[in-house]
């Protein structure tokens, strides 16, 4: 196993230019939580012109919806949802300056074309495994949407969140090179 | 004689379910996941099996759920025909012991309005299939099931003609085709035969054994070893980054069907294949 790159963020154009997929990246800092009603949301008033709750710019927004955080904890079970929900927001997203997406499963590729276009990328957190995810997380704060519960948006504090590289800035698709490695006949 | 069961008890026993089966792992998907890391062949897919492992003992540990996907609470009720249930409405006692479990043991509440996607607060109401069996004793199985697996299913009418090879290679496409989606590694339920709804149920029935418990008729076993088999070639890997663990195993029921029909169902599971029963 390579050792793993540690990014911080907000990233740069740098740091996603420098990922392949494969790459095992641990990531600190702050990361926005977001699913299909945030993200319907959002997009609705990038369409109107208006100004958006959170920034944008250099970002990373994990998808996900956590559990309620049991006392003393910051928060609950915290894995990744499946992505493939969130495609029809994200190209936007990613020209507004978005450069990083968490979550699990396959992407567009309209979102993989703006990937490259915008200089961002998609990283794999595993799925099912929210419990140990949740470790990495030091802080969660809502700061929009309340009422979508769950599904509200959330300023993560994370140190060292273990992601996987799916999609880089060059075009690249883990998925695809994993089934080229491993199929049989 | 009729035995009387007070409904408080079924409420009791199904919100202690959904906490136990949220927060620890079935044994037989650990003792799979340990069997996987020794046969796989990507290094990186072994980190990816050493992590649920490690996730599934922090969940059990802390008492926290094994996936922020609690899932929407499907229950099996096996209910003995000398059984008289008293002091209320069963379906609603059961909505209770979902309510109460989800609201006290932390767990996420995912239903909502199919359209409005207003969340309704409470995880309820539980997806419930009864049936009646002899004898005076009540079965209940909590199986939460998460929406990403659930999404990758399918139910399929096939022509007859097609015959096993067109099922096996339907559910193998479908697998292919899921790819990374329903975080693999996950378990397969097939459902053939009945009509199109008794398919679904046949396929989330068979989801309901334990992790290396063949199908009795030594035909049908062997055919779940056959697609097993030919799903481990497709190289999908744990999360889909490639490696020969794509599915941990393979349960097909069957059933008579229609003359005209063949329906095949397709019910994936991910590995937090969480179903815990008690006979009370």
């Amino acid at each position: 196993m390579s050792q793993p790159i540690r990014l911080i963020t907000p990233l740069a154009d740098e740091d996603v230019e420098k990922l392949h997929i494969g790459d095992k990246v641990l990531l600190s800092g702050v990361l926005f939580t977001g699913r299909d009603a945030a993200h319907k949301r959002l997009s609705e008033l990038i369409n109107e012109g208006k100004e958006l709750p959170i920034d944008l710019k250099g970002q990373v927004i994990y998808y996900v919806g956590p559990t309620p955080a049991k006392p003393g904890k910051p928060i609950g079970s915290a894995g990744p949802t499946t992505s493939y929900r969130m495609d029809p927001y994200s190209p936007k997203m990613i020209e507004l300056g978005l450069k990083g997406m968490i979550g699990k499963g396959n992407r567009s590729k309209e979102v993989i074309d703006a990937m490259k276009k915008h200089k961002a990328v998609y990283f794999g957190a595993t799925g099912g495994a929210g419990a140990l995810l949740a470790k990495s997380i030091t802080k969660a704060d809502i700061v929009a949407y309340p009422d979508l519960g769950p599904e509200a948006i959330r300023r993560l504090e994370v140190e060292d969140f273990p992601v996987t590289v799916i999609n880089d800035t060059k075009g690249n698709d883990l998925y695809q090179e994993g089934i080229k490695t491993y199929a049989k006949k | 004689m009729t035995r009387q069961i007070s409904v408080d008890e079924i409420t009791s026993v199904v919100k202690q379910l959904c906490i136990d089966a949220n927060y620890n792992l079935v044994e037989d998907v650990l003792s799979a996941l340990d069997k996987a890391i020794e046969e796989e062949e990507s290094p990186t897919a072994r980190e990816v099996l050493k992590e649920l492992i490690e996730n599934a003992t922090i969940a059990q540990q802390e008492k926290v759920p094994i996936c922020q996907d609690c899932g929407l609470a499907v229950i099996f009720a096996e209910i003995g025909q000398d059984v008289h249930f008293t002091g209320g409405d069963l379906k609603e006692a059961i909505n209770e012991g979902i309510r109460q479990g989800y609201n006290d043991g932390y767990l996420r509440k995912s239903a909502c309005h199919p359209i409005t996607r207003k969340n309704t607060g409470d995880n309820t109401p539980a997806i419930i299939h009864l049936d009646i069996v002899p004898g005076d004793r009540v079965k209940i199985t909590v199986a939460p099931k998460g929406g990403g697996s659930e999404n990758m299913s399918r139910v399929t009418m096939l022509t007859p003609a097609v015959g096993m090879e067109g099922i096996a290679e339907f559910v193998v496409n479908r697998v292919r085709e899921a790819g990374s989606n329903p975080c693999p590694p996950t378990i397969i339920g097939i459902g053939v035969g009945g009509t199109f709804e008794r398919s679904a149920i046949l396929a989330k029935k068979a989801l309901l054994r334990s992790l290396g418990q063949r199908n009795p008729d030594p035909e049908l076993a062997k055919i779940e070893e056959d697609i097993l088999a030919r799903i481990k070639k497709l190289g999908i890997g744990p999360m889909g980054y490639g490696g020969t663990t794509t599915s941990l195993d393979v349960f097909l029921e069957m059933e008579p069907c229609h003359i005209a029909s063949l329906p095949v169902a397709i019910n994936i599971q991910c590995h937090a294949a969480r179903h815990k029963e008690a006979v009370i």
